[in-house]
């Protein structure tokens, strides 16, 4: 017999070029809460998703109570008795409680006696663990806390001695948060086994018995949580980096173009997702918002360029409310208009439609621009014109303008999506992650032209989950949590272990 | 009252089909695969059961055959919509265009008559069957009516097909099967991570849509009319799929719809010729008419928000 309940030795695993595990090795104590804490693609889910089963380890072992064993699918994960909770839960939504348990797992032909037996267990198992879920209710009615604790049940249900739960608290208020935390205490006091996926600081510090730290596809330690504090665990999450330079001037910001007020959205689940934000993006400033993803940060993203309605707050712009303005149009066209340009995070999806040729792209939102139609109807001889000079000037390839977008690289349709929104001459750029699945020369020169349109005064406001690409570019740096700005600093000042600490959802 | 009974005893007869062809649907489009081929399995049963009644002078061989022609569509449909993640919309389009294609060309070769299946002598055909009684009982006012008119008197497929009805609907909401067929069509993802195989439950949907087919085909051929007519389903597929979707996918309502569009299609041949108070003779067009313009009026209007199986028409493939 053994201590561990689950012990990972060398694992590698690589898809295409991107190595999401390097020998990654870490043993889990039987009977304890376990944190894997990282960034974003740090390889934490790749990994658990190997131990579930999804993937396959291209070298390293996998050894469950002691016994090394080959996990080839999830059924027999759930064998070995391993059970996840999905950060997207696994229920069907007009389904009862019960029939969601059983599912897969019915006990005969009929299904009368086996959810008779399922029921009798579910009372059983919420009277263990204060779980309070009604097997009669329908799922889909439930809010999301409950739904993750049907998840939990489901894979109590099916023998689970060891519980994967991906980033569980993402989805969850304070409040669930902390009832979910009393429920894995008392998994834990039954001699269950608890691996909890995150990037919260506190969350590890607050419940965990030990943790690995991961980052860059490796771990970088395993360590008692006892024996390490936050800035320690910041620290090695997000690591010292070889900064990226960008030639950048001081400069004094001109006037506020954008200025936030008390902006807030909430979901229909009544979930908070931007909650309170304050800020200003001056003329000549590029502000940068740094943050795990999943922390607001897209929907900001969103609801300035007009595509999400906020709840409640003000969006002055140039010193007008664009929330007051009334318009036939779509807000995003108007916003568009009123020149505030886009580029959103996921290009491929939003900013490009990939089965069009570039030069339909160069165009997309800017379709009513004059210079580019004839008597109403699109020249094609000034569409080809415009796009090659995109090309000239942002140096894409393929120098072909009729070549669907789908076939460029990642690199060179960010360019072509740059370009556009570059070309419409905004007075305030909305940038997300503007080199994600970029190669480092397109990104080099990606960053010099932001860094050009702000010395032309312009105001960027730029989202990334890249902290190198923030600390490379920005004047200023407000880190989001939890829906919250949780600290500004000026660039100069930041280092790495700060904003990982904001990052942590720690606030100043 | 004769007059009542009559309609109603049509009504029944109009229905049965229908009936069969609605459930069939049920299965396929609640393990997520859409059914539009419904129209082409009937009619390719409807031929084969009438060929195979034809030479073999049996009922029941002619069933088998509808069944097991009804089938063979339904396991292409299964092999392009399952297998191969192909376009449910086409792959039942082309079903229905293969069955409308190839019944007369197979007809045409082997019994030279149009297209058509010669007429089935009288071993060869489903009979109606009398209940035991139902002579004895004739006189009895109402009830005896009831029982010796109306519930007496129908082929052994209708009586099937009465046994049939509570069977599925025990099925999709008692069973395992009915249980797995219901979360593969709403999230077949949170099935597959719960150990159940989508594929395995759509191909046996499917399956049983076509079993469900081949009954409605053959009923029409072997025992409505006694033989096989070129495009003789006339869109009865395309019917049951409306009450289906009036019934919301549940199986007692979808019966439901079934028995409705059948009245409406059984009093519109009662109505011809007919001098009616106030307004007169209808014009037979006008009243031909009534049963569609009925399922439009449902299907627009009394359904509400008909809530497909979420998962319907979208081939499932492994997130992961």
């Amino acid at each position: 017999m053994t201590d561990f309940a689950i012990e990972l030795n060398g694992i590698c695993k690589r898809f295409g070029a991107v190595q999401a595990n390097r020998d990654v090795s870490m043993n889990i104590a039987k009977g304890s809460i376990h944190g894997i804490i990282g960034e974003n693609g740090a390889g934490k889910s790749t990994l658990m998703s190997i131990l579930y089963g999804y993937y396959h380890a291209d070298s390293g072992s996998i050894a469950v109570d002691g016994k090394t064993v080959r996990i080839r699918n999830s059924q027999e994960a759930i064998r070995l008795g391993i059970g996840m909770v999905h950060q997207h839960f696994m229920l069907v939504d007009n389904f009862t409680v019960l029939e969601n348990i059983v599912l897969g797992a019915e006990g005969g032909l009929l299904l009368k006696d086996g959810m008779a037996k399922a029921r009798e267990h579910l009372q059983a198992l919420n009277r263990d663990y204060s779980l309070e879920v009604d097997p009669d209710a329908i799922v889909g009615e439930l809010g999301v806390g409950l739904q993750q604790r049907v998840e939990i049940l489901k894979a109590l249900y099916r023998g689970a001695d060891v519980l994967i739960l991906d980033e569980p608290t993402a989805v969850l208020t304070p409040q669930e948060a902390d009832h979910l935390f009393c429920i894995l205490r008392a998994l834990r006091e039954q001699g269950k086994t608890v691996i909890l996926i995150t990037h919260k600081l506190r969350e590890v510090m607050d419940i965990t018995d030990a943790v690995s730290v991961m980052r860059a596809g490796t771990v970088v330690g395993n360590v008692r949580t006892a024996d390490v504090d936050k800035e320690k665990l910041a620290d090695l999450m997000v690591g010292r980096k070889v900064t990226l330079k960008v030639d950048k001037a001081e400069r004094a910001p001109g006037a506020a173009v954008l200025d936030v007020r008390q902006l807030c959205l909430t979901d229909a689940r009544g979930v908070k997702l931007l909650d309170g934000l304050n800020f200003q993006v001056r003329a000549g400033e590029i502000v940068g918002i740094a943050g795990v993803s999943g922390n607001g940060q897209s929907e900001l993203l969103e609801v300035l360029a007009g595509m999400l309605e906020p709840t409640s707050g003000e969006i002055r712009y140039q010193g007008a409310d664009l929330l007051q303005e009334k318009s036939s149009q779509p807000r995003a066209a108007l916003y568009r208009k009123k020149g505030i340009a886009h580029v959103p995070e996921d290009r491929s999806r939003e900013g490009l439609v990939k089965s069009f040729p570039m030069f339909e792209n160069a165009i997309l939102g800017y379709h009513d621009d004059k210079s580019v139609s004839k008597g109403g109807l699109f020249s094609r001889k000034m569409l080809l014109e415009r796009s090659r000079d995109f090309i000239r000037q942002f140096d894409i390839r393929p120098d072909n303008a009729q070549l669907r977008v789908g076939l460029l690289s990642g690199g060179n349709q960010q360019k072509v999506v740059l370009a556009r929104e570059i070309h419409a001459n905004p007075e305030l750029l909305l940038i997300g992650q503007p080199t994600r699945g970029v190669d480092i020369g397109a990104i080099e020169f990606i960053h010099k032209r932001l860094v050009e349109l702000r010395d032309a005064g312009k105001a960027i406001l730029l989202v990334s989950v890249e902290l190198e690409e923030i600390l490379a570019l920005s004047d200023r740096i407000l880190v989001m949590a939890g829906g919250q700005i949780s600290g500004e600093v000026a660039a100069r000042d930041a280092d790495t272990i700060s904003l990982g600490l904001l990052m942590g959802g720690h606030k100043h | 009252m004769e007059q009542l009974f009559s309609l109603l005893d049509s009504t029944i007869r109009v229905a049965t089909p229908l009936v069969l062809a609605a459930l069939a649907g049920m299965f396929s489009e609640r393990s997520g695969v859409v059914d539009i081929g419904l129209e082409g399995k009937m009619l390719v049963a409807a031929f084969a059961a009438a060929a195979a009644a034809f030479v073999t002078h049996s009922p029941w061989l002619g069933l088998l055959a509808g069944i097991m022609a009804s089938v063979s569509l339904a396991m292409v449909h299964a092999f392009v919509s399952v297998t191969y993640n192909g376009n449910q919309l086409i792959s039942g389009m082309a079903i229905n265009t293969i069955a409308s294609g190839i019944t007369p060309v197979l007809g045409l070769a082997w019994f030279q008559q149009g297209g058509n299946t010669p007429q089935l002598d009288d071993d060869s055909r489903f009979h109606d069957i009398s209940l035991p009684l139902a002579d004895a009982l004739s006189n009895v006012p109402v009830i005896g009516h009831l029982y010796s008119k109306l519930l007496s008197g129908h082929s052994i497929l209708v009586y099937l097909t009465v046994l049939i009805i509570p069977v599925v609907s025990w099925v999709v909401y008692r069973s395992r099967f009915g249980l797995r067929l219901r979360a593969v069509g709403e999230n077949p993802h949170a099935a597959d991570t719960a150990g159940v195989s989508v594929a395995r439950v759509r191909y046996i949907a499917l399956f049983w849509g076509g079993v469900l087919c081949g009954v409605a085909g053959t009923f029409l051929s072997v025992y409505q009319t006694g033989s096989f007519i070129k495009e003789m389903t006339a869109g009865k597929g395309f019917l049951a799929l409306a009450a289906l979707i009036f019934g919301k996918w549940r199986p007692l309502p979808a019966v439901l719809g079934c028995l409705l569009f059948a009245f409406a299609d059984a009093s519109q041949i009662r109505l011809e010729g007919v001098d009616l108070p106030i307004v007169g003779q209808i014009p037979s067009q006008a009243i031909q008419v009534i049963p569609y313009v009925l399922t439009v009026l449902l299907l627009a209007g009394f359904v509400g928000r008909a809530v497909a199986p979420k998962a319907i028409g979208v081939p499932f493939v492994k997130s992961r």
